[in-house]
């Protein structure tokens, strides 16, 4: 292991991680390994106007090497009703591991977004958004 | 009072010191949504307007550039929008993604260029008697909210000034296309009131009366609106 | 047949990293909304989709109702040679959709 990665693992393993291992939807593509905070980062507005469609980019700190890359970043949200929000599938021939879309978000909640490595380890990256509510609801 | 509060205002000449879109009034994510042609929802009906046109509409129509501009417009004595010119050829129903699409392809060729109906002014006046006049279970007129208290704060969100020049729109709040009739029933349903019916004379009347208050004002379409 | 925008540069120099974006016509129906009469309007949204550039996968995603209705996607390539992006994605309604856009690689 690099001697970046070390250090980088250590200061992770200090910090308070951003998911719980033993949450089933985690598990069921972690496995249980660790979710060591660090290397992700999830840009998301923390103020959102309207939960229809808020913003996100997600960038992974990785040289996107045939050695070391990202496989996938699984976007999950804490308080929606369907928790898992996407799963990105990169891989050795993409450049840059860096993807936006625009998500749906059921109030102000936190966003985790888990990048699983080439070298099999996983690492996250949060965002709190608050959602405002609607003054005036359409009905049409 | 109500005659008073209507007659003062009748009088009163133009109520809005300066139209202002309600780009003006949006946040920075619809700002920012509206402002890239990759990325605004509402250029995929655009797009299928586009697709339309050359099917249906090439083989008479040339250009549509400036057209939506004039529109609403008062033709033989009755109001005509676009979406009643489109459906003279082939009747697609109100709010159906084709009427959306063509109708947002014809006002995209006109985006940038401002508003400039002219109707007898007396076609005006039925309109302007229902935006002033208080409706629904809420009691309100459009102008409590767009005339008074544009630029304050109604719950979270900031009251604009009910302008239509970015319609057909991409609202976020039904996550997808809407005409104008759409968003001002929304606003009518929101004061708890009857809705006329789409291409209804009480719609017509209101739709030119609004569009001819926004005179000037840029055509946005596709808009995006929260 | 949803309509999709993509939007990639005119031109790109071979090895340079190109900027890829699609927006797909898609309600993306979460299943939770409630139809003017108040039946449930059910779940249909895109769940896979692909992209490949003159046949190899560059992109890959599972998606679900947490993405916002008329779907965006931004990523990143490497353009190698001239050659067609072909997106293709499915959704729960078993419905395939597909669009495609020329890479001039120079």
């Amino acid at each position: 292991m690099k001697r970046r990665d070390f250090i980088g693992s250590l200061a992770a393993l200090a910090a308070t991680p951003h998911v719980g291992t033993t949450d089933p939807l985690i598990w069921s593509f972690t496995k249980g390994m660790p979710v060591l905070p660090g290397r992700v980062k999830l840009e998301l507005p923390a103020l959102a106007e309207n939960g229809y469609s808020v913003a996100m980019t997600v960038t992974v700190d990785s040289p996107m090497t045939p050695s070391e890359h990202v496989r996938a970043v699984h976007l999950i949200a804490e308080k929606n009703p369907v928790r898992d929000m996407a799963v990105f599938y990169l891989g050795a021939h993409c450049p840059r591991a860096e993807v936006s879309s625009r998500l749906r978000l059921n109030g102000s909640q936190q966003v985790v977004a888990i990048a699983e490595l080439s070298d099999g380890s996983f690492w996250s990256g949060a965002a709190f958004v608050e959602v405002r509510e609607a003054a005036c609801t359409d009905g049409g | 009072m109500k005659l008073i509060f209507l007659f003062v205002v009748l009088f009163s000449g133009a109520a809005l010191a300066q139209n202002r879109s309600g780009l003006e009034f949006a946040s920075e994510e619809v700002r920012r949504l509206q402002a890239s042609d990759a990325e605004n929802p509402g250029m995929l009906w655009v797009d299928q307007g586009a697709k339309l046109f050359a099917q249906k509409c090439a083989s008479c129509h040339v250009s549509m550039k400036g057209v939506a501009t004039r529109y609403p417009a008062v033709e033989d004595g009755r109001i005509v929008t676009l979406e009643a010119k489109v459906r003279h050829k082939e009747a697609f129903a109100y709010e159906s993604d084709e009427l959306l699409a063509l109708t947002s392809y014809v006002a995209h060729q006109s985006r940038g260029m401002p508003i400039k109906v002219n109707p007898p002014a007396e076609k005006l006046d039925a309109g302007r008697k229902a935006y002033y006049s208080r409706r629904g279970q809420m009691n309100l007129a459009c102008a409590h909210c767009h005339e008074q208290n544009w630029g304050k704060h109604l719950g979270a969100e900031t009251l604009s000034q009910g302008q239509p020049n970015g319609y057909p729109a991409y609202r976020l709040e039904w996550q997808k296309m809407g005409s104008l009739e759409r968003r001002i029933r929304a606003c009518m349903f929101g004061l708890h009131a009857e809705l006329p019916p789409y291409g209804s004379d009480a719609m017509l009347e209101l739709e030119l009366f609004l569009v001819w208050r926004a005179n000037g004002l840029p055509i946005e379409t596709p808009a995006v609106r929260r | 047949m949803a309509l999709a925008r993509i939007d990639l540069p005119q031109q790109a120099r071979r090895g340079e990293l190109v900027e890829v974006r699609i927006v797909i016509q898609h309600p993306m129906e979460t299943g939770f909304r409630r139809a003017p009469q108040g039946e449930r309007v059910p779940r249909n949204a895109i769940h896979s989709l692909v992209c490949r550039y003159s046949g190899t996968e560059v992109f890959r995603a599972t998606l679900s109702t947490g993405i916002a209705a008329n779907p965006f996607l931004r990523f990143f390539l490497r353009a190698t040679q001239s050659g067609d992006l072909v997106f293709w994605w499915l959704d729960d309604d078993e419905v395939q959709g597909s669009a495609k856009a020329r890479l001039s690689v120079t």
